[in-house]
């Protein structure tokens, strides 16, 4: 038996400890909205915060997040009214969406560590996560605003 | 008043003497450095010939993808056997250790995956720092010894600090690549012999040319 804290909730899992993470939350968790892409680190829409970085949950064995905090795009904020969250629908960024939680949790770490990202940045830290319908643009748009919308304190 | 000639013949021969004799310890001098075997500080066994030939395995290795994928020329590590650009292109940020949501252990683990085209792991898996890039890619034998030597572009590593280094964990990772990469062209051991018989000869470069 592991203790995972997810969301700030422990959980309790009965999984070999080599089984990643990605498939605790969605198989045995139910929290769907990390989605599997391609199961080798390669397209990013598995992303979850462990311990505030951008992690990606196909290659993250649970054996190794034992005593440390994962948020997932469940617990990004409580009413789901993070300056991203608010910008994404404000720019209504995502076309079939699969790949928009990865997209938002990977954007979370760049504002939490740059407040006025450049375009440079937002490309910098978002090259890892893949869209397949090319919402790109509509992307770094959205990043750019939640920075506004973070500055001013919302 | 005529001299007897003969009388001089032992002048001449010992000033010819020492005339020879100054030259070659001149040229001894000058020349220690490089072609005799002499014990210098740190034991040191100065002996260019065979701390060239050293360098030469291991500049083989270093040249070889695991370990030049890390020792970039630009800010983007290398992958794979063919040492192309990094899928994804992740930056090398101030510390080495990537950028925002980029980062090398956000998808390299402290171990490796099982399977092929899964990221190799390792605890410490990083480039080295912006400010000081210690590139291999491109680098001569000759450019890359003189580097590996020198504090101010090797980390600021002494030769003993060198030669721990040898036993790395990440240097060591290179010969635990994880599924479908190859490993140097020889074995760890193989390398670590080499790798200290060219630092404890006097850390040579090979020529320039």
């Amino acid at each position: 038996m592991i203790t995972l804290n997810i969301n700030n909730k422990n959980y309790n899992v009965d999984v070999d400890p080599e089984t990643p993470l990605l498939w605790v939350l969605r198989d045995t968790l139910g929290l769907v909205g990390t989605k599997y892409g391609c199961g080798m680190a390669q397209c990013g829409a598995c992303t979850v915060h462990l311990n505030g970085q951008a992690v990606r949950s196909c290659v993250t064995r649970v054996s190794s997040i034992a005593g440390k905090k994962v948020v997932t795009i469940e617990g990004l904020s409580e009413k789901n009214d993070h300056p991203l969250q608010k910008a994404w629908l404000e720019l209504d960024v995502p076309q079939c969406g699969y790949c928009q939680g990865g997209q938002i949790m990977s954007a979370a770490v760049l504002l939490r560590e740059n407040k006025n990202p450049t375009e440079k940045d937002i490309d910098n830290a978002m090259v890892g996560n893949i869209c397949r319908c090319g919402t790109y643009l509509r992307i770094r748009k959205a990043i750019q605003l939640a920075a506004e919308l973070q500055r001013k304190g919302g | 008043m005529k001299f007897n000639e003969n009388y001089f013949l032992p002048l001449k021969t010992v000033t010819v003497l020492i005339i020879l004799f100054s030259v070659i310890a001149f040229m001894s001098f000058g020349f220690k450095n490089d072609f005799t075997t002499v014990r210098g500080k740190n034991d040191l066994i100065r002996d260019s010939v065979e701390s060239v030939k050293a360098f030469k395995d291991v500049y083989k290795v270093l040249m070889s993808p695991r370990c030049m994928n890390c020792h970039p020329a630009g800010d983007v590590p290398l992958q794979d056997d063919n040492s192309r650009l990094h899928d994804m292109f992740p930056q090398r940020g101030q510390d080495g250790k990537g950028l925002y949501a980029m980062k090398c252990s956000n998808c390299h683990q402290p171990t490796n995956m099982e399977g092929l085209n899964t990221p190799p792991g390792n605890p410490n898996w990083h480039l080295p720092p912006a400010n000081m890039k210690m590139v291999f890619q491109g680098r001569t034998a000759n450019q890359l010894a003189k580097q590996l030597v020198n504090p101010k572009t090797n980390g600021n590593k002494t030769l003993q600090k060198l030669i721990e280094h040898a036993d790395d964990g990440l240097v060591k990772a290179a010969w635990d690549p994880g599924e479908g990469r190859t490993v140097p062209p020889m074995s760890h051991e193989e390398f670590k012999k080499a790798w200290i018989t060219w630092i404890k000869f006097g850390a040579y470069a090979p020529g320039s040319k």
